[in-house]
């Protein structure tokens, strides 16, 4: 495996502080060979943008338990188009209901992962999405 | 103890078991059997004794749920004031006792719903609440004389507390007839909950100004709720929710004495507020565990002289951390579990998590099973009718021991940093919190713990069966308007006034309270209240760690 080359940001928009599921996956994913960057809590969409391009991340990881879900990612998703990282894979997770992930995902938000799912969900995830 | 000995090596030792680790929630061994040399250095005078006396192990109230049963005080908030309002009355009519009010990000926050930060957030994990007017309508045709209303708010305590104060002066109240909790733990909010807005000292100080305000003028508010409930659904053991907690209790108590106050003044209105996880005999020892650590070091190490200041009373809340997304009415089950070990163990009030909380906020049928599960063991188990009936277990009672022991080993290791906030800024906490709740998802991943319906027993193909509540999107753009109609409508000369007092108050030591009760009467928002002393006290920033 050459996982060592991709570089994840996780990141925490919006006012929410529920960080639990963030470092975990943080941490799991590191564990799994990947360079991991965390952001810390309480980012705006445009420090999250910003952060994924100065860290020339592969893929960005948002988690979100507020609600605030249908209007950070896009957000997030439409800054990092304008600011030419379209090609960084946007996932993600929380308390998201599945009417919304299936929104979500048709706006180009390659996955969502809600509770109970295993760190090796989301490495083979990364794995099939990166190569 | 020869005949034990000869049991668990020639009869027990020589058993099949099954493949299990035989550990707690939290990690810890547990024996195969209990029996009197377990708890061989317990002295029933001075590690039990009698309910409603000291060190209160067995209760705080000398008749406990024989006198009246658990406040029953379910968690709710979502929407507009409105919305909450039509809830809040859906539980009374429904036998609720007590009201819990969850407010949205912006509000925890100290953010108005049209400050930008606020965008998407409105509304949505708990009510929006902007100024005395927004409050005004959550109450709206509830007798505040009447009923107690608990408050999870942190930074913008004191807000909230202000406009909770001036809707009771509205409908008739004096401030002395009203009672209730605001949460007002910044600690943990540190620690876990992560919802800060200054720093750590201007945040002990407004808590300070709480106390003393308080005492004198709201003496039936619980001024501090201490939480261990968020440090456990960050992912902390049992032992690590219970010392924590209780180290921010002490910290607490030393800023009053600091401050300059009376221990006996404050402390018999300083309130916890606990987790109920899935382990059904390490939660009830937690809480009878925790009731003997704090009248001890009340009595021992602070001089607290008043029995009130030495009894630990608690709410309790089952944990949403233990919920599944997968076959969601099975939550129900687990919360009915949860529910009765915080019973047994003597909250005051309680919680029940509906079973749909990972998914959404609760629909009105989720949370009316979740307070008929309440009811249901107030009034069908018989359970509430002896006090502490799990006392003299030897399991029980030996739980009990290991979990003070291991909470003084925390306070030592607490104190070795130089107390709480050292320790906060050290990332001790954190630390501590994150490895624990990493180390118990490898658990889960590897199948070492079994989780009904998530790494066992799964339904292939399951499809969602429950109807989930959904917040109406115009929530936000209704309370944009509904602020900026305010701004028009109030008198701006007296909330320029009001808000100078307050910013000079914030820089020199007044207390703070009556400063913000006259900008919530002149209808001041909680982002303008929030703003001025953010000006004046700055923003707490967080090393970050995973």
């Amino acid at each position: 495996m050459n996982l060592g080359k991709h570089r994840i940001l996780i990141a925490k928009p919006g006012l929410d502080g529920h960080d639990r599921g963030a470092k975990v996956v943080a941490r799991g994913l590191a564990e799994a060979g990947y360079e991991v960057v965390y952001t810390g809590l309480h980012q705006t969409p445009e420090q999250v943008a910003e952060a994924a391009l100065q860290e020339d991340v592969d893929a960005v990881g948002l988690s979100i338990l507020s609600g605030a879900h249908m209007t950070l990612f896009p957000r997030v998703m439409q800054l990092l188009r304008d600011k030419g990282g379209e090609g960084i894979l946007v996932f993600g997770g929380g308390i998201i209901p599945e009417e919304d992930a299936e929104e979500l995902m048709r706006q180009g938000v390659a996955g969502i992962f809600t509770p109970g799912t295993s760190i090796s969900e989301i490495v083979s995830f990364l794995e099939e999405k990166l190569g | 103890m020869e005949e034990k000995k000869r049991w668990l090596d020639e009869v027990y030792g020589q058993s099949p078991l099954r493949d299990a680790a035989f550990t707690t929630v939290s990690g810890e061994e547990v024996r195969p059997l209990y029996a009197p040399d377990d708890i061989e250095g317990l002295d029933y005078d001075r590690d039990l004794g009698y309910p409603g006396l000291y060190p209160f192990t067995r209760g705080i109230q000398p008749s406990m749920y024989r006198g009246r049963h658990w406040t029953m005080r379910q968690f709710a908030g979502f929407g507009t004031a409105e919305d909450t309002n039509r809830r809040y009355k859906f539980l009374l009519e429904r036998g609720q006792t007590g009201l819990s009010v969850a407010f949205d990000m912006p509000t925890l926050m100290g953010r108005d719903s049209d400050d930008p930060r606020s965008e998407g957030e409105v509304g949505r994990c708990g009510v929006a609440i902007d100024s005395l007017r927004d409050m005004e309508a959550l109450f709206e045709g509830i007798d505040l004389k009447t009923i107690t209303t608990s408050m999870t708010i942190n930074g913008p305590a004191s807000v909230l507390l202000a406009y909770y104060l001036c809707v009771g002066e509205k409908q008739g109240a004096s401030f002395a007839e009203l009672g209730g909790t605001i949460q007002n733990d910044i600690l943990k909010e540190y620690i876990a909950q992560k919802s800060w807005i200054f720093p750590p000292r201007p945040s002990l100080r407004i808590i300070t100004d709480i106390l003393a305000f308080c005492s004198r003028e709201v003496p039936r508010w619980n001024t501090i709720s201490i939480s261990g409930y968020h440090i456990r659904e960050a992912g902390s053991t049992a032992a690590q929710e219970l010392a924590f907690t209780l180290a921010d209790g002490f910290a607490y108590v030393e800023a009053g004495i600091e401050a300059g106050l009376d221990v006996d003044d404050f402390a018999p209105r300083l309130s916890f507020f606990f987790n109920s996880h899935v382990d059904f005999f390490e939660e009830i020892a937690k809480y009878r565990a925790a009731r003997r650590i704090w009248a001890r070091h009340m009595r021992e190490k602070y001089g607290a002289r008043d029995p009130r200041s030495q009894m630990l009373r608690f709410h309790t809340q089952t944990a949403g951390c233990s919920l599944t997304a997968q076959q969601p009415e099975n939550n129900i089950v687990r919360t009915a579990f949860q529910a009765l070990s915080a019973v047994l163990g003597g909250t005051q009030s309680l919680h029940t998590n509906s079973m749909d909380e990972t998914l959404a906020l609760p629909t009105e049928k989720a949370v009316e099973i979740a307070l008929r599960t309440q009811q249901l063991i107030a009034h069908e188990t018989g359970v509430a009718n002896t006090i502490d009936p799990l006392a003299g277990s030897y399991a029980v009672e030996a739980l009990t021991d290991r979990l003070e022991e291991q909470a003084e080993e925390y306070f030592r290791r607490i104190e070795e940093f130089g107390g709480v906030l050292p320790a906060i800024e050290a990332g001790f906490f954190q630390r501590e919190i994150a490895d624990a709740a990493y180390r118990y998802q490898r658990e889960i991943e590897r199948g070492e713990r079994v989780v009904v319906g998530l790494n066992r027993f799964q339904n292939s193909g399951e499809t969602l069966t429950i109807d989930l509540l959904r917040i109406d999107p115009a929530v936000e753009k209704k309370q944009r308007e509904r602020m900026a109609e305010l701004r028009s409508s109030r008198s701006s000369t007296a909330v320029q006034e009001c808000m100078a007092a307050l910013k000079q108050g914030a820089e020199g030591d007044a207390n703070l309270m009556p400063l913000i009760i006259a900008c919530a009467r002149a209808y001041c928002t909680e982002g303008e209240i929030i703003g001025a002393l953010r000006e004046v006290f700055g923003e707490y920033r967080e090393t970050v760690l995973f």
